[in-house]
C-alpha cells in the first residue's frame, strides 16, 4: 500500500493546497513542504509554485518518490539538475523518510540526471566529460543576482518615500521596516555568506560584498531594477511554456 | 507597408524561419529531440493570442502559401530576413537552412533577404561553405546558435579562436550582420550557456560587424542590457520580447521594453516576428497601439513615440541590411526628439 499527498498547488502561490494538508500522510505533506524550500535557481521561485513538482509520493515505509516537470524539454541541464539534486535532499531531510528517488520527467537529459541524484554522483560524474566542475559556482552566481534583484525590491518603496541616495548608503538592514522582501533579501545575503543582520549595511556589491558610495547609488538601482525585470520576464515565459506544455497543471 | 492614423510605416522582419519538422524529416535514433524541439517552439506560440495558435501538424511543417499569407498578405511586413538554424542532428535535410529558405525566396524577388550561417565546430569545410553560401545567395547576415549540437560536442563560445576565425572570414566575405541566439547546452555545462560575455568580446575585436542578439539574450537581458550599453555595435533583437510577453504578460512587457529604452535606445532594437513561431499581424497591430502605460509603477520609463515605432519597427534593419525605405515611411530630417534615457525619478534623491 502506498499513500500519496496531492501536490496540486496553484501557479505563483507558495502555500499548501487543501488537497495536500487533507492527505492521509503526515510525512508526504511534511516532504512537500519541504519541496517548498527549493528554488529554481533563475527565477528565484519555488519549485512548488511553478508547478514544477508533478508528484509527491510516500509509501507506508518511508520511501519518498518525487516526479518534477519542467517548463522545456531543453531546459538548461546545470539549473535541472540543481532542482532534482536539491529535492532529493530536502525530502532526505525530513524525519522518517528512509529513502528518495527523484524523477525528472519528459527532458532530452533525464536519463543522465536521475542516475546522477540517485547515485549521489555530483554534477561532473553525472556528465561525463561534458563538465569540469560542480554546480556551486553557478549556483552562486544566481544567488547573487536574486540578491541584486531582491534590493531593488526593498529599495523601491524607500526611493518613492523620498529616501536619498546618501540616506540609503547609511541605511543598516535592522533600520528598514520589515516585510517579505526583506526576509527575502536577507536570506540570499545569508546563503552567499554576506552580512544579513541588522547591522549590516542596506547596500552592498553581491560580487565583492564591499558598500555601494553613495555617487554610484544610481547606477546600482538601475542594475537591480533590470535584474529584477529579467527574472520576472523569464518567470513569466517559463510559466507560460510550462501551462502549454502541461495545459491540465500537473498530475498525481 | 502598415498605415495607422495616418502614419506609415516600412516593416522589416528581421528575424523569422520556413522551417520543416514534419517528422519525415527526423532523424532516425534522434526522434526524441526532433520532437522536442519543435513542441518547444509550439509552447511559445501558445504565448501569443489565442486566435493565431496552429495544431501541431501544421505548426510542424506550414507551407509557402502559408508564410505568404501571414508575413506579407496579413502580415504587414515588406522585408523579411530568413535567419536558417540548421539542427542536422536532429533534421536530415536540417530544420531550416539556407537553401530552403533561399529557393522560396527566389521565387519571390525582393521580399525576403537570406541570411545563412556558419558553426566554428565545421572547420575548413565550413568555411567552403560559408563562401559559397555568401556567393550564391548575396548574403550579408549570419545567424549563429550557439547550443547546437555538433559530432558529440554540446554547443560553442562564440569567443573561441575557431569563432574567431569564422567571423573573419565572414567579414572578408562581406558579411555585417551577425545574429546570435543563445541556448541552454555549451562546454562545459557547469557554466551559465547563455551568458552573453563573449559576444562583448567579439563586438569589441569586430568593430565593423553588427552583432544582433536575438530576444535580448533572454534569459539573460540584464547581462545583455550591461553590455549593450558599453559597445556601439550591438543591437537588441526583440523576437521573443514582443511574441512571447506583450500578449501574455503586459506589465513585464512594459518593463522589459522600458529597460531596453534606457540601456539600448530606439536606435538599436529590431522587431523580429520569429515567425513561424508566432504571426507577425497582431505583433505589429500591437505594438504600433502600444504605450507604456501610465502606471506609477512603470513611471521611471519613458513613452515612445511613433519615430520610436517606426524606427524599431523596421528603419533600424533597413539600415543595418541597406535596405531603401520609401519617401513616404522614412522619418523627417529633423526627428521627434528620441525616447529620453532619463529615468531620473528612481534614483534622484529630490
Amino acid at each position: 500500500m502506498s499513500v500519496s499527498t496531492d501536490s496540486r498547488i496553484p501557479g505563483g502561490q507558495s502555500s499548501l493546497p487543501p488537497g495536500g494538508v487533507a492527505s492521509p500522510s503526515g510525512l508526504a505533506s511534511t516532504a512537500l513542504a519541504a519541496l517548498a524550500g527549493v528554488r529554481d535557481p533563475e527565477l528565484d521561485t519555488p519549485i512548488t509554485a511553478l508547478g514544477f513538482v508533478g508528484s509527491c509520493v510516500v509509501s507506508c515505509d518511508g520511501r519518498a518518490v518525487v516526479r518534477l516537470r519542467l517548463p522545456t524539454f531543453y531546459c538548461a541541464p546545470n539549473f535541472s539538475y540543481l532542482m532534482a539534486a536539491d529535492s532529493y535532499d530536502a525530502v532526505m531531510s525530513v524525519p522518517g523518510i528512509t529513502a528518495a528517488e527523484v524523477i525528472l520527467e519528459d527532458h532530452f537529459a533525464a536519463d543522465e540526471i536521475n542516475a546522477g541524484v540517485a547515485a549521489q554522483a555530483g554534477f561532473v560524474a553525472s556528465f561525463d566529460g561534458e563538465a569540469v566542475s560542480e554546480l556551486d559556482g553557478l549556483r552562486a552566481q544566481f544567488l547573487r543576482k536574486a540578491a541584486l534583484a531582491g534590493t531593488y525590491q526593498v529599495c523601491r518603496p524607500l526611493v518613492d518615500a523620498g529616501v536619498t541616495p546618501a540616506e540609503l548608503v547609511a541605511l543598516t538592514l535592522g533600520a528598514v521596516p520589515a516585510s517579505p522582501e526583506l526576509d527575502r533579501l536577507r536570506q540570499r545575503r545569508s546563503d552567499l555568506g554576506l552580512p544579513a543582520g541588522d547591522a549590516a549595511p542596506l547596500l552592498l556589491d553581491p560580487a565583492t560584498g564591499e558598500r555601494i558610495a553613495e555617487a554610484s547609488v544610481p547606477l546600482h538601482l538601475r542594475k537591480a531594477r533590470v535584474t529584477q525585470a529579467s527574472i520576472d520576464a523569464n518567470t513569466s515565459i517559463c510559466s507560460g511554456m510550462f501551462k502549454a506544455r502541461y495545459p491540465d497543471g500537473w498530475t498525481v | 507597408m502598415y498605415e495607422k492614423d495616418g502614419e506609415k510605416y516600412f516593416i522589416v522582419d528581421s528575424h523569422m524561419h520556413y522551417w520543416n519538422a514534419a517528422p519525415s524529416n527526423w532523424v532516425k535514433g534522434a526522434e526524441q529531440y526532433a520532437k522536442g524541439w519543435i513542441e518547444c517552439f509550439h509552447a511559445y506560440q501558445g504565448l501569443g493570442p489565442a486566435d493565431t495558435h496552429w495544431p501541431i501538424d501544421k505548426f510542424m511543417a506550414y507551407t509557402e502559401d502559408d508564410l505568404m499569407k501571414d508575413v506579407f498578405e496579413d502580415g504587414h511586413v515588406d522585408i523579411a530576413v530568413f535567419q536558417p538554424t540548421y539542427l542536422k542532428e536532429w533534421y536530415a535535410e536540417g530544420f531550416n537552412t539556407t537553401e530552403r529558405n533561399a529557393a522560396l525566396g527566389e521565387k519571390h524577388p525582393g521580399m525576403f533577404i537570406a541570411n545563412t550561417r556558419f558553426d566554428p565546430r565545421d572547420g575548413d569545410n565550413g568555411l567552403d561553405e560559408l563562401r559559397r553560401n555568401v556567393e550564391r545567395y548575396g548574403s550579408r547576415g549570419v545567424k549563429l546558435y550557439t547550443a547546437e549540437w555538433n559530432n558529440g560536442s554540446r554547443g560553442y563560445k562564440l569567443s573561441d579562436p575557431a569563432s574567431y576565425r569564422f567571423l573573419e572570414k565572414a567579414q572578408e566575405l562581406g558579411i555585417k550582420n551577425v545574429h546570435v541566439h543563445k541556448g541552454p547546452t555549451i562546454w562545459p555545462l557547469d557554466k551559465d550557456a547563455f551568458d552573453v560575455s563573449d559576444i562583448d568580446h567579439c563586438a569589441t575585436d569586430f568593430p565593423e560587424l553588427n552583432f544582433i542578439v536575438e530576444h535580448v539574450g533572454l534569459p539573460r537581458i540584464e547581462d545583455f542590457c550591461f553590455m549593450a550599453t558599453q559597445e556601439p555595435n550591438v543591437y537588441a533583437g526583440l523576437s521573443v520580447v514582443i511574441g512571447g510577453l506583450m500578449h501574455a504578460r503586459p506589465k513585464f512587457f512594459a518593463k522589459v521594453m522600458g529597460e531596453l529604452l534606457f540601456w539600448v535606445g530606439e536606435d538599436k532594437m529590431t522587431f523580429g516576428s520569429d515567425y513561424g513561431i508566432w504571426e507577425p499581424k497582431w505583433q505589429i497591430e500591437g505594438f504600433v497601439d502600444w504605450q507604456m502605460p501610465d502606471d506609477d509603477e512603470l513611471s521611471d520609463y519613458a513613452k515612445l513615440t511613433v519615430a520610436t515605432k517606426k524606427k524599431i519597427l523596421g528603419l533600424n534593419a533597413a539600415k543595418l541590411y541597406g535596405i531603401e525605405v520609401p519617401k513616404e515611411a522614412q522619418l523627417p530630417v529633423d526627428p521627434a526628439e528620441p525616447a529620453k534615457q532619463d529615468d531620473a525619478q528612481l534614483v534622484s534623491g529630490s
